[in-house]
C-alpha cells in the first residue's frame, strides 16, 4: 500500500460516516423545509410562523437563552476561578462541580420536578417554615412565570458544568507568571481577574459561549419534564409537529430556524470574541 | 561487511532544499561523525539512512545492498534517538529485549544478550525498573543498550549526548567511544558539538546548508580545513581571518606584515591562522591588546587587528596588558588561505 | 545573622488572608450543596415508597423503601427500555471509537491535503443541533429497515459522539512522541505492529475514557431516542413519552436509573474529564 495513501484510509470511515449520516440528512432536512409535496415553497415557514403558538415559542426560547447563558457564564467563571485557587481537595471539588456533565437533561428536569412539584421539597420547606399555609402550584397551567423560573434554575444547575470545564482547562493554560507580574505591579485581585485572566481566557470563553448558546436553543427535555406543553420552546414544537401533528415539513422548517439562529449567534461570537493568532498564549 | 554508500542524495521539503546531492562513503566499522550547526541537514541525512525519511533523489547502499526504498526494519540498522525514545510502558529489560523479541529469538538468547548489553552499559541493576524511575543519563544508557543488543550492521546516533548535563556528557562520551569501538559496528553519529566530533570520530563530515563541506579525519579537518566554514566552526577559540592584499604574485600583505602565499589572479584573498599558532616575535601582525585572560594552562589574548577582533593563545608566562602593542608572528606552515568568493581553501 | 523574615505575601495581612480563606471555604461548600442537594433529593424520592412520593409534606431523608424502584422495574416495558439503552450505548461506544480513533491518529501523525477540510467538517457537526438529524434519518431508516432498531439510534448517537472521539483521540495521540513509533520501526516493527505494541498501551486509558464518555452521551440523549424508537424504546424515550401519564414515583425512579450509571461513569473517567472537554473544544 502506498504510504502516502495511509492517512486517507484512516480518515475514510469517519468521513464516509459523517457524509452519509450528517451531510446527507442535513440536505434532506433543508429540502423538507423548503418544499411541500415535491414543489419548492416557503409555505412551511409561513405555516410555522403563522401558528398561534409561534410567537410564544420563539420568545420563550430566546428569553431562556438570553437569561440562562449569562447567568451560567458568571457562575462558571466563579467556579472555575475558585477551583483554580484551591490546592487541597481540588480534584474532589472539581469532580463534584462536574457531576452535572453526566446527567441527562431529562434527568435534570425530573430532579427539579421533585423540588418544584406540588407535593415536592420546595413546598415542604415553605409550609414547614410557615411561609405559606398551602403548597403552591409552581408548575400549573396558570403559573407560566414560575415554570419559567423553574426551567431557568434547572438549566443553570445542569449545564453550567459544561462551560466550567472548558474555562478550567483554559485557565490551566495561563501561566502563573502573568498574574504574579500583575501583582508585583500593584494590581489587586479583581483587577488581575479582569485585566489579565479574562483577556487571556478569550479563546476558551468564545468556545464555551458558542457551545452553550447552541445547546441553549436546543433546550427540550428539561422543559418537557417541568412544563409539559405549558411552556412551548422551538425544539419541543419541532417534536410536536413531527409526531402529534404528523407534518414533517413544518417540523423541518423549525429545524432550519433553530439552525439559522445557532449559526447566526456562532458567527457573532466568533467575531466578537476573536483573538488574533499573535495575541494568543 | 557494512560499508555505507550515500550517492547523490537530495531532500526537499516543499520549496526548501535540506540536502543538495550529497555523496559520502563510510567504510566498514568506521565511526563517522556528521558535524554541523542546526539546520545544516545532518539529522535529515541520518534519518534518510535510517529509513525514517525518503530521499527526493539519490541512492543509499549498505553492505552492497541498495536500501533506500526499504523500511527501517529491513535495513540492518539500529538507532539511538536524541530524546532516547525509551518505551515508558515496558521495563528496562523489555526495552532492550524489544528488537530481539521482534526477531523471535528464543528466550534463552534474549536473556543472554540483554544481560550482556546491560552489563556493558552498567545498567544491569536497573533491568526491572520502568523509564519513569530512571534519570536522563540512565535512560540514555538504556537506549544505547537497546540498539547494541540488536547486533546491527550499522548504528545510527542522533545527538545522543545533547540532553545530558556537561559532566555526564563528558563521562558518557568516553564510555560510548569504548563500547562502540569494541562492538566493531559501522557508526554514523550526528552532533553539533565539535569537541564530541573531534574526540569520537574516525572521520568527520562537516556539513553546512545541506552540503558536506569536508569529510576527513579530525586532525586533517582541524589542520587543513577545506573551506572557511570548517575553519571557523571547528576549534575553540575559533580561527582568525584577515583580508590579504596582493603585494606581488605569491606575496601578500596582511595587517602590515608581508608573507609568502599562494599564486593567484585575485587582488584580495583571506589569510587565516589559529590562535595557538602565533608567537610574540618581531615582523608579525600588528595587534593592539584589548583583553587578557589568564586561563592557567595558557593566556588568551583578544586584540584589535585593523579594527577587527583577533585572538591569540599564548604561553601562560606572557605578560601583556590592555593597550599594549604586540607583534604576533604566525607559524609559517600553519597559515591557511581562503578564496573570499567561493570560501574554498587555496594552496 | 539577622532574623528570618516572614514569608507573608505583600498583598494581605494574615488576618485578612484567614478571613478570605474562610470565605472561600464557605463559597465552596455552598456550591457543592447547590450541585449535590438536588441529586440527593431525587435519591430520597427513589428510595421512598410510592405513597411517600405522592404524599405531602416530604421528608428530607430516604426511608429506604424499595417500593418505587420495584414498581419501576416491574412496570411494563421498563426492563426492555433499560436493556435497549444499554445496547444503543454500547453500539455507540464501539462505533465512535472504532471510526474516530483512526481519524484521530491520522490527524495527529500526518500532514496531507484535505486535513483542514476534514477538521472543518468535524467542527461543523458541533454547530448543528444534531438531534434534529433524527428527523430525516427516521425516513431513511424506515426505507432501509433500520427504523426502531438499537443500531439505527446508535448511528445517530455516534454522529453526536464522533467529533468528541476524533478530537480526544487526536489530542491523545499527539501527546505520544512519534519517536517512540520510529524507535519501534528500527527495532523490527511494521507500522501497525509499532502502533499496537507501543502507542496503544500508552493511549489505552484515554481511549477507554472517551469510550465511556461516548457511552454516557448515548445513555443520556433524549430527542433522537424519542423520535427514532417506538417498540424498542430506550429508557430516555420511555420516560419522555410517558411524562404525561406516568405517576410521580415512576418518573423519579426512572430518573434515578438514568442518573446513577452516569454518576458512576463520570467518576470512573474523572481524571480525563478536563483534559477531554478542554481539548475537545479547542
Amino acid at each position: 500500500m502506498n504510504p502516502k495513501a495511509l492517512p486517507y484510509y484512516l480518515l475514510a470511515p469517519a468521513t464516509l460516516f459523517l457524509v452519509v449520516f450528517f451531510l446527507y440528512p442535513f440536505v434532506l432536512v433543508a429540502w423538507e423545509a423548503f418544499s411541500r409535496d415535491g414543489a419548492v415553497t416557503l409555505d412551511n415557514f409561513r405555516e410555522m410562523t403563522g401558528h398561534w403558538k409561534f410567537p410564544d415559542t420563539l420568545r420563550n426560547t430566546m428569553l431562556l437563552a438570553v437569561i440562562v447563558v449569562p447567568l451560567q457564564l458568571a457562575l462558571a467563571l466563579s467556579m472555575a476561578s475558585i477551583v483554580s485557587n484551591l490546592d487541597r481537595g481540588r480534584s474532589a471539588i472539581l469532580y463534584i462541580f462536574a457531576i452535572p456533565l453526566g446527567i441527562s437533561d431529562l434527568a435534570a428536569g425530573l430532579i427539579w420536578l421533585a423540588i418544584f412539584e406540588q407535593s415536592g421539597f420546595l413546598n415542604t420547606m415553605l409550609v414547614g417554615l410557615g411561609v405559606t399555609d398551602q403548597p403552591v402550584m409552581f408548575l400549573g397551567f396558570q403559573s407560566k412565570l414560575s415554570i419559567f423560573i423553574a426551567v431557568v434554575l434547572a438549566e443553570v444547575w445542569r449545564a453550567t458544568a459544561i462551560m466550567m470545564v472548558i474555562l478550567v482547562a483554559g485557565m490551566g493554560l495561563i501561566p502563573k507568571e502573568y498574574g504574579e507580574a500583575a501583582e508585583v505591579f500593584g494590581a489587586g485581585r479583581w483587577k488581575r481577574f479582569t485585566k489579565v485572566t479574562l483577556p487571556l481566557l478569550r479563546p476558551s470563553l468564545q468556545t464555551a459561549i458558542i457551545l452553550r448558546v447552541i445547546l441553549a436553543f436546543e433546550v427540550f427535555a428539561v422543559v418537557a419534564a417541568l412544563g409539559g406543553t405549558n411552556l412551548p420552546v422551538l425544539m419541543g414544537e419541532t417534536y410536536h409537529w413531527q409526531f402529534a401533528l404528523q407534518d414533517r415539513n413544518v417540523a423541518a422548517a423549525f429545524a432550519m430556524l433553530i439552525l439559522a439562529i445557532s449559526i447566526a449567534f456562532t458567527l457573532f461570537f466568533l467575531y466578537a470574541l476573536r483573538v488574533p493568532k499573535e495575541a494568543r498564549i | 561487511m557494512a560499508e555505507i554508500q550515500i550517492k547523490k542524495v537530495a531532500k526537499r521539503f516543499g520549496s526548501f532544499t535540506a540536502l543538495h546531492q550529497v555523496d559520502l562513503t563510510i567504510s566498514d566499522q568506521e565511526f563517522m561523525v556528521l558535524l554541523g550547526a542546526s539546520g545544516c541537514g545532518k539529522t535529515t541525512l541520518l534519518r534518510i539512512v535510517a529509513g525514517l525519511e525518503t530521499p527526493s533523489e539519490g541512492e543509499v547502499w549498505i553492505g552492497g545492498r541498495r536500501i533506500d526504498h526499504l523500511p527501517p526494519r529491513e535495513r540492518g540498522i539500529a538507532m539511538v534517538f536524541q530524546n532516547y525514545a525509551v518505551f515508558p510502558h515496558l521495563t528496562v529489560f523489555e526495552n532492550i529485549a524489544f528488537g530481539l523479541r521482534m526477531k523471535k529469538l528464543p528466550q534463552a538468547d534474549v536473556e543472554k544478550r540483554v544481560r550482556r548489553t546491560a552489563e556493558l552499559m552498567h545498567i544491569e541493576q536497573l533491568l526491572y525498573r520502568y523509564s519513569g524511575q530512571l534519570s536522563g543519563g540512565q535512560r540514555q544508557r538504556v537506549a544505547v543498550a537497546r540498539a547494541l543488543a540488536m547486533e546491527p550492521d550499522v548504528i545510527l546516533m542522533d545527538e545522543p549526548l545533547s540532553n545530558l548535563d556537561a559532566l555526564l556528557r563528558l563521562e558518557m562520551r568516553a564510555e560510548l567511544k569504548g563500547v562502540l569501538a569494541a562492538s566493531k559496528t559501522t557508526t554514523i553519529y550526528v552532533t553539533h558539538d565539535q569537541v564530541e566530533a573531534m574526540s569520537l570520530a574516525d572521520r568527520i563530515a562537516v556539513m553546512h546548508q545541506g552540503r558536506i563541506v569536508q569529510a576527513a579525519s579530525p586532525v586533517e579537518v582541524y589542520r587543513n580545513p577545506a573551506a572557511r566554514f570548517v575553519g571557523s566552526f571547528i576549534g575553540n577559540p575559533p580561527m582568525n581571518f584577515i583580508p590579504a592584499t596582493k603585494a606581488t604574485n605569491g606575496s601578500w600583505t596582511v595587517a602590515g606584515m608581508t608573507v609568502h602565499g599562494p599564486k593567484s589572479d585575485k587582488r584580495q584573498i583571506e589569510f587565516a591562522i589559529r590562535p595557538e599558532d602565533l608567537d610574540i616575535s618581531p615582523g608579525g601582525i600588528d595587534a593592539t591588546v584589548r583583553v587578557v585572560e589568564p586561563l592557567g594552562a595558557h593566556t588568551l589574548v583578544t586584540a584589535d587587528v585593523e579594527g577587527k577582533l583577533f585572538r591569540a593563545v599564548l604561553d601562560s608566562t606572557t605578560e601583556a596588558k590592555t593597550g599594549d602593542r604586540l607583534s604576533l608572528k604566525p607559524k609559517p606552515d600553519r597559515v591557511r588561505w581562503f578564496d573570499p568568493e567561493t570560501n574554498a581553501a587555496l594552496n | 545573622m539577622t532574623a528570618v523574615t516572614s514569608d507573608a505575601p505583600a498583598t494581605a495581612y494574615p488576618e485578612v488572608r484567614k478571613a478570605r480563606n474562610w470565605l472561600l471555604i464557605a463559597i465552596v461548600v455552598v456550591l457543592c450543596v447547590w450541585v449535590l442537594l438536588p441529586i440527593y433529593l431525587l435519591l430520597v424520592n427513589a428510595l421512598s415508597s410510592p405513597n411517600e412520593v405522592t404524599g405531602f409534606p416530604k421528608r428530607f431523608w430516604p426511608s429506604f423503601d424499595t417500593g418505587s424502584l420495584a414498581f419501576f422495574v416491574n412496570f411494563a416495558g421498563v426492563a426492555k427500555a433499560l436493556w435497549n439503552s444499554v445496547l444503543v450505548a454500547v453500539f455507540t461506544m464501539i462505533m465512535s471509537i472504532g471510526i474516530g480513533a483512526p481519524a484521530g491518529y491520522a490527524l495527529s501523525r500526518f500532514d496531507f491535503p484535505g486535513k483542514e477540510a476534514f477538521r472543518f467538517l468535524v467542527l461543523m457537526t458541533r454547530a448543528f443541533p444534531l438531534p434534529l438529524l433524527a428527523l430525516p434519518l427516521a425516513v431513511m431508516f424506515i426505507r432501509t429497515g433500520l427504523d426502531d432498531t438499537a443500531f439505527g439510534l446508535a448511528i445517530v448517537h455516534t454522529t453526536l459522539a464522533l467529533p468528541f472521539a476524533v478530537l480526544i483521540t487526536f489530542s491523545l495521540f499527539s501527546g505520544i512522541p512519534v519517536e517512540l513509533e520510529e524507535a519501534a520501526w528500527t527495532l523490527g516493527c511494521t507500522r501497525f505492529q509499532a502502533f499496537w505494541k507501543v502507542v496503544m498501551p500508552l493511549a489505552l486509558p484515554g481511549i477507554a475514557a472517551s469510550a465511556v464518555f461516548a457511552f454516557t452521551i448515548s445513555w443520556n440523549e433524549v430527542f433522537a431516542a424519542a423520535v427514532l424508537t417506538i417498540e424498542n424504546r430506550t429508557l430516555t424515550a420511555f420516560l419522555l413519552q410517558s411524562l404525561n401519564v406516568s405517576p410521580l414515583y415512576l418518573k423519579f425512579a426512572g430518573g434515578f436509573a438514568l442518573v446513577v450509571p452516569a454518576l458512576i461513569f463520570i467518576f470512573a473517567v474523572r481524571k480525563y474529564l478536563f483534559a477531554m472537554w478542554g481539548i475537545a473544544n479547542r
